[in-house]
């Protein structure tokens, strides 16, 4: 997104005294939002030395991202913040999809369509939420220091490190970093400083969010409308998140003064459409925006390495903004800890960009065909998408064609130079390059037990024991796991620290898997 | 593997065009073009197979456009 009206201070934290001289870490991330956070808090578990520097002295204020994925929350898991996230956010599956005045909805969809998983299909909750409990995580690790207000203005790098120029309100510093990590968001000065392209498409409509503070009984469910009565010819979306806020999104057109519409009365307007006219509601942040869809081209450059709005940006229905950053920070931190401790050639970075920019390019794929359903221009696009929203009331076929965002998933590595490609035929279960699917698994869930290391998931096949992976059995009690991965006896899949599937084996051995694990691993 | 049909494959041609036609009887032209594209996706949908439907795409384009858009 882009063109933000406000960010007032939710929180503050104050201005990180000291940082002088020249100074030296392992790794040095550039921003604090939930991105730069989350590759923190990974990297910090495995006992990496961390700076963490932000320009900012505070948490902003402004719901931003509210809608956290099923892959964030496991990963969150991973890190041990999900529960207090989840005890705090709206939990929701369903979404439905209105049109005109009719109060039943065209249609409707199960976000979590296999059951039995440790987490749901999205939580909404505020970013500074989230953001606090990364930061509190991370001041449980003695290995980070969070620097706050603290300002990068420059670097330089070479073949053994990135020199950092650093200013704070106590003047400027030096830090020297082995890897920095760019996660400094849209308007990324990391970019600039090493003069990065960042290409793609700008979209001219214009979208006004409006949280506001409301009690009312409503469904925690993502509701959508086309060409509502209170915003005749657009779209308007509501989510509710947490604390009695709402998150009302209406689709305003290309043709409009941006003051008139952030003005209280307009905006009251519209929400009185939407809520009902006698609705009593109190403001909590406004902002009007258009966006863009774009991605630097690579997202390593040298020691250097860039992750969420800083590489890449996407229209925000479908919720792969913030999601799609997280799955970057995630997919970097077992990589670039395999890097540090020798146990991967700098080359297993290759993958992080590959699979990174793919996930970006289905991203802005799955964003762009949204943005154009939902704001179809010229007479043909608006009389087909007319048509599928007009039978898709009566029609099952037609339902899928509704595109009110796809919303954010883990997205498939098919062609990941880490993969091992199957030799066999599987009836069922994640393909090479793919996220792991959770299940019932003894007493708890699969994504309990896979850890920070490479996982062997077997029925029955075991070899000796291998430093850095763990051995699971599933056996007949674990029903469900055993279907979903088509796991049947002797097989086994071998899962990647992030949780992707490396690759799997109806007939393995230890060769087999020795040869896996070294691909996956990076290993020189 | 099916073919996509561009030779004849139905009989009574004169009924079916005049019942097409009739279709947009008495409509304007929104209407019309709102009916075209219900038909249009209620046929994609029956026909099922993509590439069917992509041979079909490809014979509809102008044919000026053709050629420049297939390559």
């Amino acid at each position: 997104m882009v063109e933000r009206v406000s960010a007032p201070v939710w929180r503050t934290l104050g201005a990180t005294r000291g940082g002088s001289g020249h100074e030296k870490t392992t790794v040095a991330i550039v921003g604090g939002g939930p991105v730069g956070l989350t590759a923190a808090l990974d990297l910090a578990r495995r006992g990496h030395r961390i700076v963490l520097l932000t320009r900012l002295d505070y948490i902003a204020a402004g719901s931003k991202a509210i809608c956290f994925s099923k892959r964030s929350l496991e990963i969150f898991d991973q890190l041990g913040v999900a529960a207090p996230l989840r005890a705090k956010g709206v939990t929701w599956n369903i979404g439905k999809v209105f049109r005109g005045q009719d109060s039943e909805p065209i249609y409707q969809f199960d976000l979590l369509p296999i059951k039995d998983q440790k987490q749901p299909a999205f939580i909404n909750i505020q970013q500074y939420y989230v953001e606090l409990e990364l930061i509190e995580a991370l001041k449980k690790h003695p290995n980070v220091e969070l620097r706050f207000g603290h300002t990068v203005s420059g670097l330089e790098q070479n073949d053994d490190g990135v020199e950092l120029a650093v200013s704070t309100a106590d003047g400027p510093y030096l830090l020297t970093a082995t890897f920095v990590l760019a996660c400094d968001g849209a308007r990324s000065n990391m970019r600039e400083y090493l003069d990065l392209s960042f290409e793609g498409s700008v979209f001219e409509d214009q979208f006004l969010i409006a949280d506001i503070r409301v009690r009312q009984e409503r469904p925690a469910e993502r509701w959508f409308w086309f060409d509502p009565p209170f915003n005749p010819g657009q779209s308007a979306l509501l989510h509710k998140q947490p604390d009695d806020v709402w998150r009302l999104d209406f689709q305003l057109g290309s043709h409009l003064d941006r003051a008139q519409a952030v003005h209280p009365d307009h905006v009251e307007s519209l929400v009185r459409g939407m809520l009902g006219r006698h609705v009593e509601f109190e403001p909590v942040w406004y902002s009007i925006y258009n966006f863009r869809c774009c991605r630097m081209r690579s997202f390593v450059r040298g020691r250097v390495i860039f992750a969420g709005d800083a590489a890449h940006l996407v229209s925000p229905f479908g919720a792969r903004g913030c999601n799609g950053g997280i799955a970057d920070a995630y997919n970097l931190g077992w990589k670039l800890d395999r890097i540090l401790t020798g146990r991967a050639d700098a080359a297993l970075l290759d993958s992080y960009d590959h699979e990174s920019t793919r996930s970006a390019d289905e991203n802005i794929r799955q964003a762009t065909r949204a943005t154009h359903f939902m704001s179809a221009k010229g007479t043909a696009e608006r009389a087909l998408r007319d048509a599928v929203l007009s039978l898709a009331r009566e029609h099952e076929f037609a339902r899928p064609f509704v595109n009110s965002g796809r919303l954010s998933c883990a997205v498939d590595y098919p062609d990941s130079p880490l993969n091992c490609a199957d030799l066999e035929a599987w009836a069922a279960g994640p393909a090479p390059g793919s996220p792991a699917i959770d299940a019932p698994f003894g007493t708890g869930y699969l994504s309990e037990k896979l850890g920070s290391d490479f996982v062997l998931l077997s029925n029955g096949f075991t070899i000796e024991p291998i430093v850095g992976l763990a051995q699971l059995q599933a056996d007949a009690a674990d029903s469900s796991l055993l279907a979903r991965y088509d796991l049947t006896p002797g097989s086994c899949y071998l899962i990647r620290p992030d949780q992707y599937v490396a690759g799997r084996f109806k007939h393995p051995s230890a060769l087999k898997l020795k040869a896996a694990l070294r691909r996956a691993g990076g290993e020189s | 593997m099916t073919q996509f049909i561009s030779t004849v494959n139905l009989i009574d041609h004169d009924e079916i065009f005049e019942r097409l036609v009739a279709l947009h009887r008495g409509l304007d032209e929104a209407q019309s073009r709102e009916v075209d594209a219900r038909l249009i996706l209620l046929l994609i949908n029956h026909i099922g197979d993509p590439r069917i439907i992509a041979a079909a795409f490809e014979a509809a384009r102008p044919r000026d456009q053709a050629t420049a858009q297939s390559s």
